[in-house]
């Protein structure tokens, strides 16, 4: 196994006219190919930020991070990674194919190429039969099944994922989850997955990484022994629930420590 | 009907209202007219239907505005210096070539004002003080100068010269609506939607065609509609000071000169049919545009 991402004390720092705010703090954390990583702690805690740093939307201001042993521009550049934003953010005068298709315009895919991935990709989410139709003509998960295609359709390895379900309901979360793990099954790549929700960390993931505000810290780095293949029911067995207590645990450390400042 | 009815309602007022006052305002040179003529004792109906058909009234009224708008647009060969129809398309070609070159002029300045920020700062302060010129005291010189450069200079015709000043003129009054609505329309997209090319790699080339530039669409067609008015007004303006021979702001100007209120009235009304008609046909290209880019239907 490889490190697809690895972060040595890396810390960045935001200047702003208030003052510094520490955005995140010796951040210690090697993620392996094929692995499904979650990051969850309250907002402010870095979570968003941290996955913001892997894609090079933001620089960090100490330490060092490798993205697949190369610098994360480096790796942007290589489109060694696809990023799904916390709103599906497609453009709405373009159809459901054409959207998924941007990525594969700018790389410069052929129409052929294009045409063959729009679909493979599309297959993927359940979305076939929606291509010509627009973004408003879908419902928001909908809409988010079709940005997770548009950042798959270029074949990157590692997916970026910054609470892609978090403005949808219970009901359809839960459908989308475990379509997000038979879709990890499938194309065995490498997810990184912000979340504030518990259930859905313990749920999704291989390893949860739990993190606190002020400064932006890793708390707690959880293993996750729960099978690979998980029907909703398991969230209900008590190796599920045992992981979900050190998840708590691990939040609550992160609250008392601020509360102790 | 329940629409209709209140339009209705409010044409009719507005009529009452206007033969109203032109009852009031043509009354004194009607009595002159009496006392001249020794004619006495005019039943009011008379007086009444005399001042609302003077040949030079103060305020002519809708049917004798309407009436001159007729005969000179629908019953007058339109090559003929007396059509309206001829009259319009003068000002329509300067309002137009103006509106085109306002409008480039705008986004190319908006296209540099958005991609660098020494353009914004350079750019922007004089943009706006371009317009707290008034356009009345810039007009003449514009015509005047403009026209012995492109005459003199460049030996262009006298025809397209005209043309060309009245254009820049113009295109000076359109430029900015389209500036100032294509820079918020080129920044209207939202961070991650720029996030996203950028995770992409795009190069800003691929980010302005397929996402500034589409983002930008509502806010370009709202700016052109304010834009291509303000061409029309610009065109009329430049009419004015040249004593030029032909457009709706010459025969506005030849209709003050010799009290054809008539005419001023009709050259007028004819002015904001064009405007009418110049915005209705940016809406359509705009619901055209819309279409294509898959809007949801309104």
């Amino acid at each position: 196994m490889s490190a697809v991402v690895s972060a040595q004390n890396l810390g960045l720092t935001f200047r702003t006219n208030d003052g510094d705010v520490v955005a995140l703090s010796d951040v210690n954390l090697t993620i392996e190919k094929g692995e499904f990583v979650s990051f969850i702690g309250p907002s402010g805690c870095g979570k968003t930020t941290f996955l913001r740093t892997i894609a090079d939307l933001e620089q960090p201001t100490s330490g060092t991070l490798d993205i697949n042993g190369q610098t994360p521009e480096q790796a942007r550049k290589a489109r060694a990674y696809g990023y799904v934003f916390q709103a599906p953010a497609l453009y709405p005068w373009r159809t459901i194919e054409k959207n998924v298709a941007l990525p594969l315009e700018i790389m410069g895919y052929t129409s052929a190429q294009q045409a063959e991935r729009v679909k493979r990709t599309m297959d993927l989410v359940n979305l076939a039969g929606f291509e010509k139709k627009y973004p408003w003509q879908l419902s928001g998960g909908m809409q988010q099944r079709a940005s997770i295609a548009r950042a798959l359709a270029f074949d990157a390895d590692l997916l970026l994922m910054d609470e892609p379900f978090g403005a949808l309901d219970e009901i359809v979360r839960d459908h989308l989850n475990s379509e997000l793990l038979k879709l990890w099954e499938r194309t065995q790549k490498t997810i990184c997955f912000v979340t504030h929700s518990i259930p859905e960390a313990v749920y999704l993931s291989t390893k949860i990484v739990v993190m606190s505000p002020r400064p932006g810290r890793v708390t707690d780095i959880i293993e996750s022994d729960l099978p690979r293949a998980r029907p909703l029911d398991i969230r209900e067995s008590p190796e599920f629930l045992a992981i979900a207590a050190r998840v708590r645990d691990g939040l609550r450390a992160g609250h008392s420590y601020e509360e102790a400042v | 009907m329940t629409r209709t009815l209140p339009l209705i309602i409010v044409l009719i007022a507005i009529v009452a209202i206007w033969y109203a006052a032109a009852i009031g305002l043509n009354a004194q040179w009607q009595n002159d007219v009496y006392r001249r003529g020794d004619v006495t004792n005019v039943p009011a109906t008379q007086f009444v239907l005399d001042t609302w058909n003077q040949e030079k009234p103060v305020l002519p009224t809708a049917h004798q505005v309407f009436g001159e708008l007729f005969k000179l647009t629908v019953l007058t060969d339109p090559t003929k210096p007396r059509s309206l129809v001829f009259h319009a398309w003068v000002t329509f070609s300067a309002t137009a070539l103006g509106f085109v070159m306002g409008s480039v002029l705008g986004i190319g300045l908006a296209v540099l004002i958005v991609h660098n920020e020494a353009m914004n700062r350079s750019l922007m302060p004089w943009i706006v003080a371009s317009q707290t010129i008034p356009i009345l005291a810039l007009a003449p010189l514009i015509v005047v100068i403009g026209f012995n450069i492109f005459t003199g200079t460049f030996g262009i015709p006298t025809d397209p010269a005209r043309l060309m000043s009245k254009a820049i003129i113009s295109a000076y009054l359109s430029f900015f609506p389209v500036a100032v609505g294509m820079v918020k329309g080129l920044r209207s997209p939202e961070a991650i939607q720029l996030d996203l090319m950028h995770t992409y790699n795009a190069t800003p080339n691929q980010t302005f065609w397929k996402l500034r530039w589409p983002a930008s669409m509502p806010f370009l067609f709202a700016s052109l509609k304010v834009g291509v008015a303000a061409s029309l007004v610009g065109a009329i303006v430049g009419e004015l000071p040249t004593g030029a021979v032909a457009g709706l702001g010459a025969r506005l100007l030849a209709g003050s000169y010799y009290s054809q209120t008539i005419q001023i009235w009709a050259a007028l009304f004819a002015a904001s049919i064009l405007a009418a008609l110049l915005v209705i046909a940016v809406g359509v290209v705009e619901k055209l545009v819309n279409r294509s880019m898959g809007a949801r239907p309104a």
